[in-house]
């Protein structure tokens, strides 16, 4: 998309940017540019920020995770993430929909499964990935390397984030439509939240992130 | 090898992988006072540039130094504020 190169190119577009307001655009794009720019040499000529302190401050970064896939290999990104963004003193919410309800639920987290199908990474053709069993043949192997490799399970992982004070959202409407019970779920998950409340933290985030 | 910094508190993480090194840091500099300093102890060779990135981007650490040893990464944080 060179605008820059080629003006005639908005024309045959049919002139939807019109040239005065694209110009008002740059001009916004560029003050905020310098303005950033000349934080960026504040910060580092020493000038104090006021909040010093690991814990979050009200200025601390905010970052919000949507996790909606509940396979054993996709549980890690989210969990990863949120714990280290809370080492960070970062307030961190991870809003777990649909399959990524699995992983905050106490007993369907220990049986997480990793699909051998569809996977090009696999050693295996899809047509012997689909065979039974191979999935848990999979996750087994999965399993066994994350412990040879030192890698936290999924629950240390759950215990970890909570501990650093990672919020962990249950999709209140998932909840209902898997037939699941707010008990089900590990201590310090939060229940009864919805969209909005997803939202309202992203907004504020500056991080977002679908998992 | 000795450190020429006056440790408070060795962490060790050896075997673990991420985040581990980099979470459990936070933890232990979070018991540690002012001017107080961590040794972290790692085999995690990620350990080198993850807490690097988290002390340059957490307030109130400073990473003072990171030795690669024989498959042991030692890094030394002070906790500044």
């Amino acid at each position: 998309m060179s605008t820059d190169n080629e003006p005639s190119a908005a024309g045959t577009a049919g002139s939807e940017i019109d040239p005065e307001e694209f110009a008002a655009l740059r001009e916004r794009v560029e003050e905020l540019e310098e303005s950033a720019a000349q934080r960026a040499a504040e910060d580092r000529a020493g000038n104090p920020r006021e909040v010093v302190e690991t814990e979050t401050g009200e200025d601390g970064k905010k970052m919000t995770i949507v996790s909606t896939q509940g396979t054993f290999d996709m549980a890690y990104p989210p969990l990863i993430l949120a714990s280290t963004a809370a080492a960070f003193g970062w307030d961190v919410v991870v809003f777990h929909t649909f399959w990524g309800l699995d992983i905050l639920h106490e007993e369907n987290s220990q049986d997480l499964k990793l699909s051998a199908v569809g996977n090009p990474n696999m050693p295996l053709p899809n047509a012997i990935a689909a065979l039974p069993g191979m999935d848990a043949m999979a996750t087994k192997m999965m399993e066994k390397k994350i412990d040879e490799n030192g890698t936290a399970t999924i629950e240390e992982l759950i215990d970890l984030s909570l501990e650093s004070g990672v919020d962990l959202q249950a999709c209140q409407m998932t909840i209902e439509l898997m037939d699941y019970d707010e008990d089900d779920f590990y201590d310090g998950v939060t229940t009864g939240v919805g969209a909005a409340t997803a939202i309202q933290h992203m907004a504020e985030s500056d991080v977002q992130l679908l998992v | 090898m000795s450190s020429q910094y006056d440790i408070t508190e060795t962490l060790d993480v050896k075997g673990q992988s991420c985040p581990m090194p980099v979470v459990k840091t936070k933890g232990a500099v979070d018991d540690l006072d002012e001017g107080q300093i961590l040794e972290v102890v790692a085999t995690d060779s990620g350990s080198m540039s993850d807490l690097a990135g988290w002390a340059e981007g957490t307030d109130g650490v400073t990473l003072l130094d990171q030795v690669e040893g024989d498959d042991v990464y030692k890094h030394y944080v002070e906790k500044t504020a």
